[in-house]
């Protein structure tokens, strides 16, 4: 049988008027296609994500992603919690880069609440988006070349990952759930020796990224597993809501923190790498190169750190310091008000989104005057970005599939939340 | 912009959001009407859907609404655009699947949730939880946090689900369309034979 | 040798000295050699995986504890470990894998969610995944840190060191579903479930 592809309608029309599932007709060729059922338990998937794949020999003809093996109801449980104490969640739905989805949520609480945070806070929390971005990057590189058979870059990144995580615990205490934010601020400062780790970080980091690039870039391998497969068209993407490095490779040059800038990122100096073909390669480059602007603008932030305050001077919205809180009348009012009852949002809503190292990254609250949001939204790009696996992975071979997957840069815990 | 929402066809009033955009309430019998003409009027040229979903309110007076988050990535503005459906409507909203693609996920998970219908959508079905879930609509608020059945009986509902046993429609029509191939197709076949590939 | 666990009295055992010192030689070497080469099936959903992963990495390397292939396939594992929470939409594939894994098998429960169900007491997650396998080593921690996951391991050795092959009630018989498709009675399931402590009062929305 000679190699073409197989165009197929992949919607379908669903149920008849008589309640019937109305069946898609084979293809004309009468050749048999094999129906093949990738996890939800794959090592090749990123998580519990089942694909089922129509094949026709190795030619993936259709390819029909489930979700939902890690639906951990958060947005109900953020119903029923104050808007601090749905911080900790934010940790696990993107947990690879937990201090981002962690500011995420607090600028959206911020805006609802109408809440300036101070300059130190911004500077800082500039700092932990860019360390997550990092991260994030990191594991994707790892993982994504584990799957296409290079076994070392994964050691050397993870190395790169525990770096930052020790300044993450050093930080918050914690290596991965971090639960940074506050509304209205931080949990804690820097602590002193943070600066100085930082920067020697920055300072190494590129030697890590330019032996993986040396490792990559140029290797036969790696480019002709990886040029021209899994195009999406820029037109396509847009159409396809996709966003982040997705959008970027395709060629449309949008990226939240320059089009709609939040916490200063207007006044730092970075490039937005963006790509020309949209197969998985501009992807990989582009998010190479995004790990090369992070370290950028962390080197700028830590020169910019301003001293100050981290929380906003609001005792109705951050707690007082417990020696206050224990001695004088007013600040244990406002620490018992705060606790028990939670700091109550005003009526309306408030979606902030964000540059999440996935993609946008958006949170929505919709409040009724409570202390508790009537409904907090995730806006999730990996589920958005997901949805367009069955028409990036048409045509190609079940190996491109893996790369396309890889690619995609999936997080179950923020598809499926 | 703001002279031109009252062109929206369908369009009801506004308000302002705590963020500085602006929201559109349209009537749900006229909302692929207006989705349309927001997309493909230019000056409109909303090409980017950011975002679908709903939300209920906890006072039962107050509709449910279905949000929808339109980004203009050429002017680079935002708008939100919502249907109201009220007590007595049924959950029933037209899909904007065929104007913007990215919606297919998002519609589904609406409708997983919130049991809303988008009609025309193509393969409306549950997404986060498994197809035959028997419990309710989760983000309902009615539904309670941990569910309407015991843990026991989660666990069993959960244990014979099987969700892998149930494949979708378009994978139902790979399997079971044997019984649709023409009859010498089958013969030819069940001896083993191939047959020729048209170019 | 040196035992590092005292004998418990089983049935089968023989009284003959001679031969019980045989079947302790028997049960050391195969205990040992089941201890040391443990190949874990990383059955990784959310958080903890990464941190499992970490574990695998370079710093932390659980290579030197004899988990040196990660057995992806079921069929080819001796350890499950379930690192992450478990919705219930999982729940008939972690019984599956199970059931697909060959005796002799264990199960380490890694982090909060898979012990208890964790922060997630809501309509969509397992509370345990005891209440579907018979569980081992449980980890805690939402992560628990690499060490954690190390200490963990290295209980599962001394479990496993404190087996015995002439065992007429073997534990790690299996241990099958009910006709109702159940592991536990579901008193039981109701019962591990029940929230305790804090999350007792967090269940009023406003």
């Amino acid at each position: 049988m000679s190699q073409r592809t197989v165009e197929l309608e992949l919607a379908t029309p669903g149920l008849d008027p008589q309640g019937r599932p109305v069946r898609v007709p084979l293809p004309a060729d009468g050749g048999e296609h094999l129906l093949l059922n990738m996890g939800p338990q794959h090592p090749a998937t990123h998580g519990v994500l089942r694909l089922v794949v129509e094949l026709d020999g190795e030619t993936v003809v259709r390819c029909i992603p489930h979700v939902g093996y890690l639906h951990s109801g958060f947005e109900k449980l953020g119903e029923y919690r104050h808007y601090n104490q749905i911080v900790p969640l934010t940790d696990r739905t993107d947990y690879l880069s937990p201090m981002a989805n962690n500011v995420g949520m607090a600028l959206a609480a911020e805006k609802l609440m109408g809440i300036e945070i101070t300059p130190r806070c911004t500077v800082l929390r500039v700092i932990a988006c860019e360390m997550s971005r990092i991260i994030s990057h990191m594991v994707w590189l790892g993982t994504t070349s584990i799957d296409l058979g290079a076994f070392t870059p994964f050691l050397w990144a993870f190395q790169e990952r525990e770096r930052i995580y020790n300044l993450q615990e050093m930080w918050t205490g914690a290596r991965l759930t971090t639960s940074l934010t506050r509304v209205g601020g931080l949990m804690a400062d820097i602590p002193d020796n943070f600066v100085e780790e930082l920067r020697e970080f920055t300072r190494t980091f590129p030697n890590t990224l330019n032996e993986i690039d040396r490792v990559l870039t140029r290797n036969a391998v790696w480019a002709g597993r990886t040029q021209g497969v899994g195009v999406m068209t820029a037109a396509e993407a847009i159409n396809y809501s996709l966003s982040g490095p997705m959008l970027r490779a395709s060629g449309v040059p949008y990226d939240l923190r320059k089009d709609k800038p939040y916490l200063g990122y207007e006044t730092y100096d970075f490039d937005v790498p963006v790509g020309e073909h949209g197969d998985v390669y501009d992807r990989y480059l582009v998010r190479l190169e995004e790990c090369h602007q992070s370290n950028r603008i962390l080197q700028q932030a830590l020169e910019r750190l301003p001293d100050g305050p981290i929380n906003v001077d609001d005792p109705r919205v951050i707690l007082p310091p417990k020696s206050r809180a224990m001695s004088d009348m007013e600040a244990m009012i406002f620490h018992f008000k705060q606790v028990m009852e939670g700091v109550k949002a005003p009526v309306g809503e408030a979606y902030v989104g964000i540059e999440n190292p996935k993609g946008e990254l958006g949170n929505y609250f919709v409040s009724d005057g409570t202390a508790k949001p009537v409904r907090w939204r995730i806006r999730p790009p990996s589920f958005i970005n997901l949805s367009a696996l069955s028409k990036m992975a048409q045509g190609h071979l079940l190996s491109d599939l893996v790369a396309i997957n890889a690619s995609v840069d999936i997080v179950m815990g923020e598809v499926d939340r | 912009m703001t002279s031109q929402i009252g062109q929206i066809p369908g369009r009801l009033r506004e308000a302002v959001a705590r963020d500085g955009e602006t929201i559109v309430y349209v009537a749900r019998e006229r909302l692929l009407e207006a989705m349309t003409w927001l997309q493909q009027t230019p000056g409109q040229d909303y090409d980017y859907l950011v975002d679908v979903t709903a939300v209920e309110f906890r006072d039962r007076e107050r509709p449910i609404e279905v949000v929808y988050f339109l980004r203009s990535l050429t002017r680079k503005a935002d708008l939100r655009v919502k249907v109201e459906l009220q007590a007595t409507d049924e959950l029933v909203v037209d899909s904007v699947w065929s104007l913007w693609h990215g919606a297919d996920w998002l519609e589904r998970e609406v409708y997983d949730m919130f049991g809303i219908t988008f009609r025309g959508h193509p393969d409306l079905r549950r997404i986060l939880m498994w197809e035959t879930y028997a419990e309710g609509f989760p983000l309902r608020k009615d539904f309670p946090l941990r569910g309407r059945f015991s843990r026991a009986e989660q666990v069993r509902q959960a244990l014979n689900a099987n969700p892998e046993a149930h494949y979708s429609l378009d994978e139902l029509s790979i399997a079971d369309a044997w019984g649709d191939l023409p009859e010498d197709m089958r013969e030819r076949l069940k001896r083993g034979e191939r047959g020729t590939v048209p170019e | 040798m040196k035992r590092v666990v005292e004998t418990k009295e089983v049935a089968g055992q023989s009284p003959n000295y001679l031969l019980a010192k045989f079947q302790e030689l028997v049960d050391w070497a195969v205990n040992a050699s089941r201890a040391n080469s443990l190949w874990p099936m990383p059955f990784g959903t959310a958080c903890c995986a990464i941190e499992f992963m970490a574990t695998a990495a370079s710093r932390y390397d659980f290579a030197r504890f004899g988990m040196e292939r990660q057995a992806f396939s079921p069929r080819q594992a001796d350890v499950l470990i379930c690192a992450g929470r478990l919705p219930f939409k999982l729940a008939p594939v972690i019984r599956r894998i199970y059931d697909q894994m060959p005796q002799p098998k264990w199960v380490i429960s890694m982090g909060a969610c898979a012990s208890t169900g964790g922060i997630f007491d809501n309509y969509a997650m397992v509370q345990g995944i005891d209440t579907i396998v018979p569980v081992d080593v449980y980890v805690p921690g939402c992560p628990p840190r690499p060490e954690g996951l190390l200490y963990g391991v290295l209980l599962l050795h001394k479990k496993i060191r404190g087996e015995s092959l002439f065992d007429a009630e073997r534990r790690r018989d299996e241990q099958p579903l009910d006709e109702q498709g159940l592991r536990l009675s579901p008193a039981e399931i109701d019962e591990v479930s029940e929230p305790f402590g804090n999350s007792v009062h967090q269940f009023r929305s406003a």
